[in-house]
């Protein structure tokens, strides 16, 4: 058997032969970025190379002085001896999926991702592979996302019941990504203006220059001593439970994300309401890609990497869960925003 | 089914007690006497009994599903909840918004009770056929009611205020008419909320007065003023209960509404002298001639239905009295505790032989009584009760009237070795843990405890865990021991079932020991002896 063409070792998912590292969780010379997520994008790397629309979200979370170099979706790049492109994960603004080919052995890795629409970011593409190293986030069948317009048309209801009570509806949501699509979603049902935590608004500004139309926004401003009765809030999860919340009294309180399907999950946050609306992959998703791609072997990162394992073992394949620092995302119990 | 289910919904999805109680009055406003009946009776934590077992479920499930069955069972691991993880495979997306179309009272009447007159066969038929035409939603909330309680967030007194308000009554009024059996009909309902004319059932019980906690750190005498306004009681560890004596019948309830009368026919025989429109509220103890056993032997009489000979004479059991609610028919509650509690000696003085009497303890000071509080351990008792001379007989945990006041638990440093998902709003986290101490250079398993923890260290422990599995044993896992947590207990006797030989009871968490290497758990030995300097 040939040696494999990425494995993992102490730096993250090392290519030897393109003397480069996919999302390096130590620092390392060249670093490629599938997103812009905390667990994915750490500081320290001497460069990093990602696609375009992703550059300025990651210079904000790496730093001014971070070297990034921003690629075209397909376009073809020579790392060592291997050739490399990004292609679209439908995950956030500018994810990749990242894919290295040397000799005619073609690898795959996804980064995290999602197939279905979404108004604020590129949609996913499927690509071939020999070796395909997918995220399982959500590995098991209970996990099927309703389509995030129907999520968006939920909000809105929520959002105008709590209007015509005269409450705020502050809705919790991942910072990066989800934020933005939630905000983009709305906007085609409504243009009313929603008000934004400080660590969500210079992330929707971004978004806002890459082209994605959104709600028009307003940062809450904390010296005003202003009431936001019947207004929508967007914050990230940390917010919730801090002081921040207190100029928000009587408030109608939401949380966006995958877990939300599941409801021990609603109730243990006590949250209001859990609506289902995830940047990853459902159940039938991480089979369709697997699917598409017709890989000979398939590794899997993180989430119910044990379950799907089996799964596809059962079904003929060559399937095996590949250790990574990545964590559970989606505003897990592990993974709370911040930016 | 349809009003019904987005009840449901609603009360799910608010976490205000008031928003819960109204939708439930708007419910109750709009619904038919037969759909409110059932309605109470699944809000209240009532079930039906059981239509079909979780096992055929599961395997009709899997066959439904077309998933292979471990992935069933891993589904079903994961969401803790056997009619949502039904709900949620069954969900393609294909039905959604398709509803039943007949009310709550005619579903359960004619479509769930009558799967017990069918073959397994046609069972399945019927099940499988809402699985696969329902919206989750609903879907779920017939799977509910197929499998058991509805756990929604509601208590029967939330249930009680919000038919409180529909019906214009008092909320005592319908607590009390809640208490004891009460059968889903459409003329229950209407009785329940018919207007007071004072006629009950004989049985019925009162609702029990609750104690809070009191937290004997500060200044008693500035919290609870002077000791002379406060008749102290012992706290007996044995069973609450009430006993009815009404038109030649005796009833004993438990506080969960149980008749307990079969199981303990001693303390029926006894009470037969007393007179007719008599209610005494007290504890079941198992006493034996030297005074109470300790409560790890009243168990042995708890589950049996039918009690033998020598069951009989080495585990006696008493009722030791402490409360008065009704002497020749009339409701005592209004009246101070004072005159209740003299009331109560005197039917003792008249009938001795009836029950025991709690003893009032005599202390002059706050010191006094924390010094006699402090012998509790060798009385066997849990500590003092402290009930307000001049107050009613309150329905329910009403802050103030009645304090208890207890011992500080047994505590153990125990290390972490098990570790399963919990249910309900824990699924899908590790929240059940196992632990351990040394017997000799081996750490032998010997308490399981879930509460305790606050929600960033259960996450925090919950990654730990996942990242330092050892095995696994279906659900469980066993880890690295390498955290050491300070366990309390109520009780703790030595035990023949268990393997490390003692038996704990209520054992929760005090606190994650970080201070501690696994080398500083404590030993089985000393646990061992704990048991025997207690029992």
């Amino acid at each position: 058997m040939t040696r494999p063409l990425i494995t993992a070792t102490r730096d993250g998912l090392a290519c030897e032969r393109g003397e480069f590292v996919i999302d390096p969780w130590r620092e390392v010379e060249t670093a490629l970025i599938s997103h812009a997520h905390a667990d994915h994008a750490r500081a320290g790397s001497q460069r990093y190379i990602a696609p375009h629309s992703s550059v300025p979200l990651l210079q904000r979370r790496l730093g001014a002085s971070a070297v990034i170099e921003g690629v075209h979706y397909g376009e073809q790049r020579s790392f060592g001896s291997t050739t490399v492109s990004f292609h679209p994960a439908g995950h956030v603004l500018g994810s990749a999926q990242i894919r290295v080919e040397c000799e005619g052995d073609v690898w795959l890795f996804t980064g995290d991702f999602k197939r279905a629409a979404d108004p604020s970011c590129e949609p996913f593409e499927s690509v071939s592979c020999d070796t395909l190293i997918s995220e399982a986030t959500f590995g098991l069948p209970i996990y099927r996302w309703p389509p995030g317009h129907v999520v968006a048309e939920q909000i809105l209801a929520w959002w105008d019941e709590n209007r015509a009570a005269g409450r705020p509806s502050v809705l919790f949501c991942y910072a990066l990504g989800k934020a933005q699509r939630v905000l983009a979603e709305l906007a085609a049902l409504t243009d009313r203006t929603a008000f934004l935590h400080g660590a969500v608004a210079p992330l929707v500004d971004i978004y806002r220059d890459a082209g994605v139309v959104m709600l028009p926004t307003e940062k809450v401003d904390l010296r005003a001593k202003r009431r936001y009765d019947g207004e929508l809030v967007v914050a990230p999860p940390g917010a919730s439970g801090s002081t921040w919340m207190r100029r928000f009294a009587g408030a109608s309180t939401g949380f966006c994300s995958g877990w939300m399907r599941v409801r021990g999950n609603r109730r243990r946050r006590g949250y209001d309401r859990g609506f289902v609306l995830s940047d990853h992959a459902d159940w039938a998703e991480l089979l369709a890609t697997i699917e598409d791609a017709s890989p000979t072997r398939v590794l899997l990162t993180h989430g119910r990497t044990d379950v799907l394992v089996r799964y596809l073992r059962e079904r003929g394949f060559d399937a095996a869960a590949l250790e990574t620092s990545y964590t559970d995302g989606d505003g897990s119990v592990d993974h709370e925003a911040e930016v | 089914m349809l009003r019904f289910t987005r009840l449901y919904a609603e009360l799910d999805r608010t976490t205000s007690t008031n928003a819960k109680v109204a939708a439930m009055a708007r419910y109750f406003a709009v619904a038919s006497a037969a759909d409110a009946a059932w309605a109470l009776s699944f809000l209240s934590g009532r079930r039906i009994k059981r239509l079909v077992g979780p096992a055929l479920l599961r395997t009709w499930l899997t066959e439904a599903s077309s998933h292979p069955s471990w992935l069933v069972d891993e589904c079903y691991e994961s969401v803790g909840d056997l009619a949502e993880t039904i709900a949620l495979l069954m969900d393609d997306g294909s039905h959604e918004g398709a509803t039943l179309d007949v009310s709550l009272g005619e579903f359960v009447d004619e479509h769930l009770l009558t799967l017990r007159r069918l073959e397994v066969e046609q069972q399945q038929a019927r099940v499988t056929a809402w699985w696969t035409s329902l919206d989750a939603e609903t879907c779920f909330v017939v799977n509910k009611l197929l499998t058991g309680a509805l756990r929604v967030g509601v208590s029967q007194t939330l249930v009680a205020r919000a038919v409180a308000e529909v019906g214009d009554l008092p909320r005592d009024v319908i607590t009390h008419r809640l208490m004891g059996p009460w059968t889903p009909t459409a003329e229950a309902f209407e009785a329940l909320i018919a207007p007071d004319d004072g006629s009950a059932d004989v049985s019925r019980p009162y609702p029990f007065c609750l104690a809070h906690a009191l937290d004997g750190d500060g200044d008693l005498d500035e919290t609870l003023g002077a000791t002379d306004a406060w008749q102290a009681e012992w706290k007996w560890d044995g069973i609450r209960c009430q006993l009815v004596k009404r038109v030649g019948q005796i009833f004993l309830w438990s506080r969960g509404g149980e008749l307990l009368g079969e199981r303990f026919p001693e303390v029926i025989a006894a009470a037969a002298e007393l007179p007719d429109g008599v209610v005494v509220d007290g504890e079941l103890l198992a006493w034996a001639e030297a005074g109470v056993l300790p409560f790890s032997e009243l168990q042995r009489r708890i589950g049996r239905k039918t009690v033998g000979k020598k069951l009989l004479s080495d585990v006696p059991v008493v009722l030791l009295a402490y409360d008065m609610l009704e002497q020749d028919s009339d409701d005592l509650r209004a009246l101070e505790t004072s005159e209740r509690r003299g009331r109560l000696e005197a039917l003792a003085r008249e009938h001795p032989q009836a029950f025991r009497l709690s003893e009032v303890l005599d202390g002059r000071s706050w010191d006094d009584l924390a010094a006699l509080r402090a012998t509790s351990r060798e009385r066997r008792v849990e500590g003092l009760m402290l009930k307000r001379r001049d107050a009613r007989y309150d329905v329910g945990r009403r802050k103030g009237t009645w304090w208890k006041w207890k011992v500080e638990p047994h505590t153990v440093d125990a290390v972490l070795l098990y570790a399963q998902q919990g249910h309900g709003r824990r699924s899908n986290l590790y929240t059940d843990y196992t632990f351990a101490v040394w017997s000799g250079e081996e750490l032998v398993p010997f308490a399981k405890a879930y509460s305790g923890l606050d929600n960033a260290e259960i996450g925090e422990l919950d990654r730990w865990i996942r990242k330092h599995t050892k095995e696994r044993f279906g659900p469980v896992r066993s880890v690295e021991p390498q955290h050491v947590f300070e366990l309390a207990f109520e009780g703790i006797a030595s035990s023949k079932r268990h393997k490390s030989g003692v038996a704990v009871r209520f054992p929760r968490i005090v606190r994650w020991r970080r201070d501690l290497s696994v080398e500083d758990a404590d030993r089985l030995d000393d646990v061992r002896r704990l048991a025997e300097s207690v029992s």
